[in-house]
């Protein structure tokens, strides 16, 4: 019996220490016609079988070089980030409530809110929360709490799309309004409004949807100015290079949210990810998910544990600030062993490379037959192409040559029909680069 | 045992009012409520200025295991707030009635009224 | 003293930032993250590990967390390149074998639990049921229903409840247990109406047993137009015996992370697949994998469910969770789910037996444990002022981590036990044996409880010290 030890002996041993025969009669009190016996599940496998089935259902997934980006990134991730993140200790731990029986865990965390707090300039980090979409629509609700009042959150329109659809899922439960901020078709970027209404707060995507790096003090100076929070949306690599939200504008961004997938966690067709999120201290009891704090233990020893558990559901139930119990621990472990093992020399290292390399690429594209650059803003490590053919038809045809060759546009209903978001990371080689161009030139031949 | 002064009068939320004469009221949560709760980590109290109703939310009182509600005892505006709990919310517990005071409350003379005395709440405060 | 990651830097050359990027969007100062060598980040993590329980070391029964075997092929599995290195945007040709997984496991779930439909999106267990409560907010609206804005919930529901039905915008109504555990019919009967969305339930409930007229309870919610939400939480006690869509419920969640033994990891990831019956079916949240009639995959978008509740998270849910869950329960097939169960119940009602053999009172003795029971020790707490509390930290000196204490508020000093059916009779008898020798020190030597642990690296942690001083982030 797969994973279950006991014996004949040993489960009748057990079954006459309660007083039954069969174990059918731990069940007498539920009602018979609730037992069923009949379910329309396979039989099971051996664990030979089961492996020689799912490494067939694993070869069936197509191998592509990856040139898609869209808050999902292909990078190298060092071979100890798993061989430690996945060591029984912290695989199968459990939450750290028991705080003296989860030191490791504790400190890993601890150790986590400190990188994203560098990273992000701002003071205190939670301990994560499920992805970057999912973290963005927790921090509106917390700017809301912050404010007060029935006010909207200000959304810009090159903000991702896919985030966008979980903003209006999870805030539309509560009929918070989320008042569109358009962006200049021409130049990719935020067009401020004349006024903020009623606004609690401006998300600002740093870089935004089309791969394009927004004027981020301009814009968190004018949320300021109008009484707005200013929300950063950033990638976490990317602030290996670019200025930190906690110093954007005059005041700093207040919170800074993102998905934290770039940092040591694999793609795996679209999670199991984490989001991160950062703010003031003074805002610390507003902030939902887990937090970590450094104390001591009644010998004066230094230790780690779980604070301002007040704020979470298991004690403030339907008050709390959030309804987030399980939260992504197995990735930030992975995430935080990630940027030792990088450092913050290889993390900036990786940043620039993956930088150069779309500099590069954007180059070598704009030099085929039929394609332009629509925008000339500065980047990170994504642009834009504008194709002769539709972006759709290209992407599905160099399928074909092995390469996931970008993010047609017109799925997310922006841009124009040839739009394709392309992003290379460090893993690609400058023979990659020429390799996606000769395909593009090739199947734009034919198409 | 806790300790329920005799010249205060008590809100069945646990809060306890001292009348400081010429229509002023000190406010703050009683040793009963602070042994419930045990170790104060952040109180939010409304500030100076705000208007209170009594039996209403008023703030927050937070503890390591806890997060309880602080009801106003009575109806009228705040004029002090006991600022300090901020870095020491550990007077709640050492000095409830005495450091661990929360505001003091402009309220009118008939604002005590439907409180309860020392001996009434010494019933309900009984484990 | 701990070691810290930031003891472990070098000195390394400054990295020249790209200047096609302007100056003003980027960093003024270097990044000061430290920079270990590889052997320290090795050595730091491991160590690390080190001081932690784990179900891989520790014996773990954790109330309503279902702390079971995490097995080791499922990681390896889900860990094939041919899944880690999948882009979600990947078109469908690119990942039928991917999408094959989920439409498997998207098909047993709704097997396993006596449902018509899933989605397998939901990222943990409260976000399942913050879809779930969503989906009857939806469904009541599609009706023209708008006056139905409260849920009922059981006030010893797990906490992620009320949270998740206010999230969802309802107002919630507590309703209470009973001294034998059921739930109050009276005040249900008294609270339904037209104004009730519908309850919350889980069965087993909370207190570790069956509510029995868990039939009757539907009826009566179902006819007064409302419907029913299961939590999965307690699903090990029922698995592969008893389903929620026959029960009654319209919709559920499933704590992939607990019953289909994913790995817990130190706080995550879960995942918290929906099922739902087939009247709810067009709320499902997005996406939601599909096969075609020429046997080709898919995900489903907007377009084919328009009136689904939304995404929830911005790709389609933890993968690399469903994909550990669709490998354990193709490990376990048909047989393998109802011994889970069998064998769960087995475990606990043999602890709960012989922990009253020597001397611990039960919450319910005249009840059948599920998969899970309550011990209370207000009796300790009357004799030495020995409380739930310092049992939980006195185990932990024995190498065996706190059952759940505390949860469900209802039961005074209470220990919510679950030791799940990969425990073998050795590891529980050792419980017992640790337990009753617990039990005479809290009646001869309460000091050694109210000092515990001893033996870990840290004893008692300021709790309040840590909340006051709120030092999150270091190395400074």
């Amino acid at each position: 019996m797969p994973y279950i030890p006991h014996d004949a002996a040993e489960t009748a041993a057990m079954l006459a220490a309660v007083g039954v025969e069969r174990l059918d009669q731990l069940f007498d009190e539920i009602p018979p016609v609730l037992q069923v016996q009949d379910m329309a599940l396979p039989e099971g496998l051996s664990e030979m079988a089961l492996q020689r089935e799912l490494e067939g259902r694993a070869l069936a997934n197509a191998p592509l070089r990856c040139f898609a980006g869209g808050g999902a990134y292909a990078h190298h991730i060092p071979a100890i980030v798993w061989e430690i993140a996945g060591r029984g200790e912290f695989y199968s731990a459990y939450t750290p409530y028991q705080a003296e029986a989860s030191q490791g865990t504790l400190q890993v965390i601890y150790e986590y809110q400190s990188f994203i707090t560098r990273l992000t300039g701002l003071e205190v980090s939670n301990a994560s929360l499920y992805d970057g979409a999912s973290g963005l629509a927790e921090v509106c609700l917390m700017a809301l709490r912050i404010q007060g009042g029935d006010k909207s959150i200000l959304v810009p329109e090159n903000l991702l799309p896919g985030w966008r659809r979980v903003l209006d899922s999870v805030l539309g439960l509560q009929d918070i309004r989320l008042v569109s901020v358009p962006y200049d078709r021409a130049t990719g970027s935020l067009i401020l409004p004349a006024d903020a209404g009623d606004a609690a707060a401006l998300i600002i995507p740093q870089s935004n949807a089309l791969g394009l790096l927004e004027p981020v003090d301009a814009l968190t100076d004018w949320a300021h100015a109008h009484g707005l929070l200013a929300i950063a949306v950033v990638n976490p690599l990317a602030l290996a290079l670019l200025k930190a939200p906690g110093v954007w504008g005059t005041q700093g961004a207040d919170m800074a949210v993102g998905e934290g997938q770039p940092l040591g966690i694999p793609l795996s067709g679209g999670g199991p990810y984490f989001g991160f999120l950062a703010c003031r201290k003074a805002q610390v009891r507003q902030l939902p998910g887990r937090l970590v704090a450094k104390t001591v233990d009644g010998q004066g020893r230094e230790g780690f544990c779980l604070t301002l558990q007040a704020r979470e559901q298991h004690i403030r139930r339907g008050k709390a600030t959030s309804n987030i119990c399980t939260n992504q621990g197995l990735m930030v472990t992975a995430a935080t062993i990630h940027m030792a093992a990088l450092g913050g020399y290889g993390l900036q290292q990786t940043a620039v490379r993956c930088h150069e390399r779309a500099v590069r690429l954007r180059e070598l594209l704009a030099g085929v037959p039929g394609v332009s650059l629509p925008y000339g803003g500065a980047f990170f490590h994504e642009f834009v192409v504008r194709l002769p053919r539709a972006a759709v038809a290209v992407r599905d045809a160099l399928l074909g040559y092995g390469l996931l060759a970008g993010l047609p546009l017109s799925d997310w209903g922006m841009g124009e029909a040839g739009d394709l978001l392309v992003c290379t990371t460090e893993l690609l080689e400058e023979a990659d680069l020429l390799a996606y161009r000769g395909a593009l030139t090739s199947v734009l031949e034919t198409l | 045992m806790s300790k329920i002064p005799e010249t205060l009068r008590y809100s069945d939320t646990h809060e306890w009012v001292e009348d400081l004469g010429g229509g002023r009221y000190r406010v703050g949560i009683t040793d009963h409520a602070q042994e419930l709760l045990g170790d104060l980590v952040f109180v939010e109290a409304p500030e100076a200025g705000k208007a209170i109703r009594a039996g209403a939310v008023c703030g927050v009182l937070e503890s390591v295991k806890a997060a309880a509600d602080l009801y106003a005892p009575l109806d009228g505006t705040v004029v002090e707030r006991n600022d300090g709990l901020g870095d020491n919310p550990q007077w709640l517990n050492e000095d409830p009635y005495g450091q661990g005071w929360i505001m003091v409350v402009e309220a009118d003379a008939s604002a005590g009224d439907g409180l309860m005395d020392a001996a009434a709440y010494a019933k309900i405060a009984e484990v | 003293m701990s070691d810290s990651i930031f003891d472990h830097d070098h000195h390394v050359p400054v990295v020249a930032l790209p200047s096609d990027i302007p100056a003003a969007l980027l960093r003024k100062t270097p990044l000061n993250l430290p920079n270990p060598a590889e052997l320290e980040v090795l050595r730091h993590y491991t160590r690390l590990s080190q001081k932690n329980f784990s179900i891989d070391t520790q014996f773990y029964p954790l109330g309503s967390c279902t702390m079971k075997y995490n097995p080791r092929i499922a990681h390896t599995m889900a860990a094939l390149p041919g899944f880690a290195r999948l882009h979600p945007d990947t078109p469908a040709q690119g990942m039928q074998g991917l999408l094959q997984v989920l439409w498997e496991l998207q098909e047993w779930l709704a097997a396993t639990t006596g449902m018509a439909a899933v989605s397998l999106t939901p990222a943990a267990g409260a976000q399942g049921e913050l879809a779930g409560v969503a989906m009857i907010r939806a469904y009541h609206a599609a009706h023209g229903d708008h006056g139905r804005r409260k849920m009922l919930i059981p006030t010893a529901a797990h906490g992620t409840n009320p949270a998740s039905a206010q999230m969802a915008g309802f107002d919630v109504v507590e309703i209470p247990n009973l001294a034998d555990g059921d739930l109050d019919m009276a005040f249900l009967d008294q609270h339904l109406g037209p104004d009730i969305a519908g309850i919350m339930l889980t069965n087993p409930s909370t207190l570790g047993v069956f509510e029995r007229r868990i039939t009757e309870i539907a009826a009566r919610v179902h006819g007064a137009g409302g419907l029913l939400y299961y939590d999965g939480a307690n699903l090990n006690a029922i698995l592969g015996r008893v389903r929620p869509g026959q029960m009654g419920f319209d919709a559920m969640h499933l704590n992939l992370h607990k019953t289909f033994a994913t790995p817990h990891g130190g706080g995550g990831p879960g995942a918290g697949a929906v099922a739902v019956q087939e009247r709810l079916r067009p709320f499902l949240p997005l996406p939601v994998v599909a096969r075609e009639a020429a046997g080709a995959l898919r995900w489903l978008d907007e377009g084919d469910l328009p009136r689904s509740i939304g995404r929830l998270s911005a790709h389609g849910g933890n993968i690399g969770v469903l994909l550990r869950a669709h490998a354990y329960l193709r490990r376990l097939g048909r047989a393998g789910v109802g011994r889970v169960s069998a064998y769960a119940a087995l475990n606990a009602n043999y602890l709960l037996r012989e922990l009253q053999r020597v001397g611990y009172q039960a919450a319910f003795p005249e009840r059948r444990a599920s998969h899970e029971f309550i011990l209370s020790v207000s009796d300790l707490q009357k004799a030495t002022g020995i409380r739930a509390l310092d049992v939980a930290k006195r185990l932990l000196d024995f190498g065996i981590h706190a059952p759940t204490v505390y949860f469900p508020q209802l039961v005074p000093e209470c220990l919510l036990i679950e030791p799940t059916e990969t425990e073998s009779k050795a590891t529980l008898d050792r419980f017992v044996t640790v337990m009753a020798q617990i039990r005479r020190e809290a009646l001869e030597q309460p000091e050694l409880l109210r000092e515990a642990p001893h033996h870990l690296p840290v004893g008692r942690l300021d709790e309040a010290l840590a909340a006051r001083r709120l030092d999150v982030a270091g190395g400074l």
